[in-house]
C-alpha cells in the first residue's frame, strides 16, 4: 500500500536507482503478512498438494507393496461408480434443500425479532442456541429424543393423542436428516438477515409509510432489495458448510437409506475401504465442483438480484 | 539512497529468517511427528483404543512402572481414528508406537503384511503368563497364515441371545436351553405386544460392517450360508443367503424393535433396559450393562447361546488385542506390557482397586474360576465364557471358507463389502426395497473381490 503511495515521488532521475529500493520497500511491508502466508500455505495448499499426488496412485493401506501410479485411473472409477454419483445428487439435495428453508425460516423469525417486545432478548438467546449445539450433539439429539420411535419425543406426543406411530427414519430418511439441519442453521441465517434488517434506513421507510406504501410493499420494494447481500451471504456460507456436512448423517443414518453424501462417500473410502488414491481422487473432484458451484451460482444469483432491483 | 538500498536487504533478510525461524519448529514438529523417532530410554509408545478397559489401564499404568521400571506413554484415540494412525504407522513400519491395540480383524492381515512381532518366541520364555490359560479360539483368531501367535487378547466378546424371563414366564413359554433360529422366531411372536409397547425381538438393523453385518453373518452361516466359497465363488445369491436374510430382515420387520433401520449396540442396548423388547441377540458384553448396579432389567434377563440351525454354535469372536509392531526397537519392553496387561494379576488389580465388574474378562480360562469374579458375574459368566469356547474362527459354517472369521471375511476388503451390503440390507429392513434385490446388489459388489482374489 505504501508503495503505490510513494509512486508519484519517483518521477525524478534518480528512478533507476530508486526501483529496488521500491520493491524492497513493498516486501518489507509485506513481510508480516508472510508468516501467516506461509502458515496457510503449510497447512491448507501442501496437503492438497499431495492430495492432488495420491489420488493419481492405486494405494490401498493395507497393501501397501502394491502401491503403484494409475494416472486417471481414480478418476475414472470414481465418475463410473453409481454409488458416488448417488451421493453427489444426494449432497446437491440436501443442500438445496436446507440452505433454502433455513434462509425463509430465518428471514421469517428476523422480520419478527426485529420487533420490539418485551423479552426479546431473551428470545433471540433461544433461538440462537439450536446453532451453538455441537453438531454431532445435535445429530444425536434429533436421532434419539426427537425421531427415535421407542422413546422419541415426536411419538411419544402422537401415542399421548392417540395419533400413528411413524417410523420417521426409515419413511423419510432425507426428509429427516434434512430437517435436523435446517433446525441447526435457520438461527444463523436468522443472524445474519437480523443484521441486515437492523441496518436499513429508518427514514426511508417512513418515507415511504408517508408515501401511503403497504406493509407488503416496504417489505417488497425496499426491506427485500436491501436484504439482498445478506440473503447472498448466508446462502453461499450456508451452502458451503453443507456441502461438508458430514456429522448428521453419519450420526443419523451411518449413510444407509440412501443418505450418503460425498463428504460421507469419501469418509467410506478412506475408512472403511482403505483406498487412499480412491478417497483423494473423489475429494479432489468434490474441491473441483464446489469451487465450479460456488462461483456460478454466486454469479447467477447476484446478476438475477441486480435485475430485480433495478427493475424496482 | 545507496546507503539505504543496502541497508534494506538485511532488513528483508531479517525478516525473511524471522519467518525461518518461526517456522522451524513447526516443521520439524511434522518431521518428527511422521518419521518416529521412537521412544528412547527406558519407556514405550502405546497407541489405544478409548474404550473404558483401556481408560482404566492408562490409571493403573503406574503400577507396571513401578515393577518394571518401564515407563508407559499411551496416545489414546476413538476407534476409527486409532485405526487410521495405527493403519499409518504400521503400514510405514515407522516404529513410533511399540504396541498398539488390534482387533482380531486386523491381526491376521498385518501379520500377512508383515507388520507384526510374532509372540511365539516370547510365550514360550514367559511360563509365568501362562498362554494355555488364554481360552483357544482367542489364540487361535490371533494366529496368522503361519501358524505363529501375532497378538495377545486384552478382553474378548461373543454373541448370545438374552431374554426377558418374567415376560415368558408370565405366556407360560420357556426358552430351550439351546435355541434354534426357528423357536425364536416362535417365542418373538408369541411376545410381542406382552407389555404395552414392547417388541419381540431386538436385532442391529444400523449400516456397518461391525454393525448389522455382524449378527447377520452369524445367522448366515448357521443356516448353512457363506460369503465366499473355498475358491472364492461370491455367495451372496445363494439360496442358503437368501434364506438367512429373509428370515433376518421378516424376523425384524415383524416382530422386531421400531426404527430398527437406525438400531445399532446403543439403541438395542436401551430398548431392551426400557422393556421395549422381550429379546435380544447381541455381543456378551452387553450383560455387564443389562446386570450393572441401577438396570432397571437386572435379574430379570435369561442368557442362552446363539440361536443355531444347521450348525452346533453360531456365536462370534471379537477381541481388542495388544500387537508388538514389527519395527519396534523396544520389542522385549513391549512384552513386558503387553503380558503385563494381558495377565491374571492384572485382573485381580482391576477387580481389587475398581470392582470385579470391571475386569477386563472374555480372553482366560481362570478368569472364570476366580470366585470372587464368579459372584459378580454370576448372571451370565458361565454363559459367556461357553459362547466364546464354542466359537470356531476357522470353521463357523457348514463348508470350508477361503479366509478365517465368524462375523466377518478376513480380509482387507471386507470393511467396505461389509458396510456397502449392510446399506443394501438395512435399506431392505427399512421396507425401501426386497430382500432380493438387496442380495442381487450385493452380490455383484462381492465378484468384483472375488476376480481379484480367484487364482491367486
Amino acid at each position: 500500500m505504501t508503495a503505490t503511495t510513494t509512486a508519484p515521488l519517483a518521477t525524478s532521475p534518480t528512478r533507476t536507482a530508486r526501483q529496488p529500493s521500491d520493491k524492497l520497500r513493498a516486501w518489507a511491508t509485506r513481510a508480516p503478512l508472510l508468516p501467516a502466508l506461509v502458515f496457510m500455505i503449510v497447512v491448507t495448499q501442501l496437503p492438497f498438494v499431495a492430495t492432488l499426488v495420491i489420488s493419481f496412485f492405486d494405494w490401498n493401506a493395507l497393501y501397501p507393496k502394491a502401491r503403484h501410479f494409475t494416472g486417471f485411473d481414480n478418476y475414472q472409477q470414481v465418475l463410473s461408480d453409481a454409488d458416488l454419483r448417488h451421493s453427489v445428487w444426494t449432497t446437491v439435495l440436501l443442500t438445496v434443500a436446507v440452505v433454502l428453508a433455513s434462509l425463509v425460516l430465518g428471514m421469517l423469525l428476523a422480520l419478527l425479532l426485529d420487533r420490539k417486545f418485551r423479552g426479546r432478548g431473551f428470545v433471540r438467546t433461544l433461538l440462537i442456541a439450536p446453532f451453538l449445539v455441537v453438531p454431532v450433539a445435535a445429530a444425536l439429539l434429533w436421532k434419539h429424543v426427537l425421531y427415535n420411535p421407542e422413546y422419541g419425543l415426536l411419538n411419544g406426543l402422537l401415542h399421548y393423542v392417540g395419533g400413528p406411530q411413524p417410523d420417521w427414519i426409515s419413511n423419510t430418511p432425507l426428509l429427516a436428516v434434512e430437517a435436523s439441519l435446517v433446525w441447526q442453521w435457520t438461527p444463523f441465517m436468522m443472524l445474519i438477515l437480523l443484521a441486515g434488517l437492523q441496518s436499513r434506513d429508518h427514514q426511508q421507510i417512513e418515507a415511504a409509510k408517508v408515501d401511503g406504501a403497504s406493509d407488503w410493499q416496504v417489505f417488497r420494494y425496499l426491506t427485500l432489495p436491501h436484504l439482498r447481500r445478506y440473503l447472498e451471504l448466508g446462502a453461499l456460507l450456508g451452502s458451503i458448510y453443507i456441502v461438508q456436512n458430514f456429522d448428521a448423517v453419519f450420526t443419523i443414518t451411518s449413510g444407509g437409506l440412501g443418505t450418503a453424501n460425498l463428504p460421507y462417500t469419501v469418509y467410506q473410502s478412506f475408512y472403511q475401504a482403505h483406498e487412499n488414491g480412491l478417497a483423494s481422487a473423489a475429494g479432489v473432484l468434490v474441491v473441483i465442483g464446489s469451487i465450479i458451484i460456488a462461483t456460478f451460482a454466486l454469479r447467477v444469483v447476484s446478476s438475477l438480484f441486480r435485475e430485480e432491483a433495478s427493475r424496482a | 539512497m545507496r546507503t539505504q538500498s543496502r541497508r534494506r536487504p538485511p532488513r528483508a533478510t531479517l525478516a525473511l529468517a524471522a519467518v525461518g525461524t518461526l517456522l522451524a519448529p513447526l516443521l520439524s514438529g511434522c518431521w518428527v511427528g511422521a518419521g518416529g523417532a521412537g521412544s528412547g530410554g527406558n519407556s514405550i509408545n502405546v497407541l489405544m483404543v478409548n474404550n473404558p478397559q483401556m481408560v482404566e489401564l492408562q490409571k493403573l499404568a503406574p503400577h507396571f512402572t513401578k515393577e518394571t521400571g518401564i515407563k508407559v506413554n499411551f496416545t489414546v484415540l476413538p476407534e476409527n481414528d486409532v485405526r487410521d494412525k495405527i493403519s499409518q504407522d504400521f503400514a510405514n513400519q515407522a516404529g513410533q508406537y511399540d504396541v498398539a491395540t488390534l482387533s482380531n480383524y486386523e491381526i491376521p492381515i498385518y501379520a500377512r503384511n508383515g507388520w507384526l512381532h510374532e509372540m511365539d518366541s516370547y510365550v514360550a520364555k514367559d511360563p509365568a503368563y501362562d498362554e494355555q490359560d488364554i481360552l483357544k479360539p482367542m489364540r487361535e483368531s490371533l494366529t496368522a497364515d503361519d501358524g505363529k501367535l501375532y497378538g495377545q487378547p486384552f478382553y474378548g466378546e461373543s454373541s448370545f441371545l438374552m431374554y426377558r424371563k418374567d415376560v415368558l414366564a408370565a405366556k407360560g413359554l420357556t426358552m430351550p436351553a439351546h435355541p434354534t433360529w426357528t423357536q425364536v422366531a416362535d417365542i418373538a411372536a408369541k411376545v410381542d405386544g406382552a407389555q404395552s409397547g414392547m417388541k419381540g425381538i431386538c436385532l442391529r438393523g444400523l449400516p456397518g460392517w461391525g454393525e448389522l453385518m455382524a449378527p447377520l453373518t452369524t445367522v448366515v452361516n448357521t443356516f448353512g450360508g457363506t460369503w465366499f466359497t473355498k475358491d472364492w465363488k461370491a455367495q451372496l445369491d445363494s439360496p442358503a443367503f437368501e434364506q438367512a436374510t429373509k428370515f433376518y430382515v421378516d424376523l425384524v420387520r415383524k416382530h422386531g424393535e421400531s426404527g430398527a433401520a437406525q438400531s445399532g449396540f446403543a439403541e438395542c442396548l436401551n430398548n431392551i433396559t426400557q422393556s421395549k423388547v422381550a429379546m435380544w441377540y447381541d455381543a456378551t458384553s452387553a450383560a455387564g450393562s443389562l446386570e450393572a448396579k441401577g438396570s432397571p432389567v437386572k435379574g430379570k434377563i435369561g442368557y442362552v447361546p446363539a440361536p443355531v440351525e444347521k450348525t452346533d454354535s453360531s456365536g462370534w469372536l471379537y477381541t481388542w488385542a495388544w500387537g508388538i509392531q514389527k519395527a519396534s526397537h523396544n520389542s522385549d519392553k513391549a512384552w513386558k506390557f503387553v503380558s503385563w496387561a494381558s495377565s491374571k494379576e492384572y485382573e485381580q488389580l482391576v477387580g481389587e482397586t475398581d470392582g470385579w465388574a470391571n475386569v477386563p474378562a472374555g480372553k482366560r480360562a481362570s478368569t472364570y474360576t476366580n470366585p470372587e469374579y464368579v459372584k459378580e458375574a454370576a448372571a451370565f459368566q458361565e454363559q459367556t465364557k461357553e459362547a466364546i469356547e464354542g466359537a470356531k474362527p476357522n470353521d463357523p459354517g457348514v463348508q470350508p471358507r477361503p479366509a478365517p472369521g465368524i462375523q466377518f471375511v478376513d480380509i482387507p476388503e471386507f470393511t467396505d463389502l461389509g458396510t456397502k451390503v449392510s446399506q443394501e440390507i438395512s435399506s431392505a429392513i427399512a421396507g425401501r426395497q426386497s430382500v432380493d434385490s438387496a442380495l442381487k446388489k450385493s452380490q455383484k459388489l462381492a465378484e468384483k473381490i472375488s476376480k481379484e482374489y480367484e487364482g491367486r
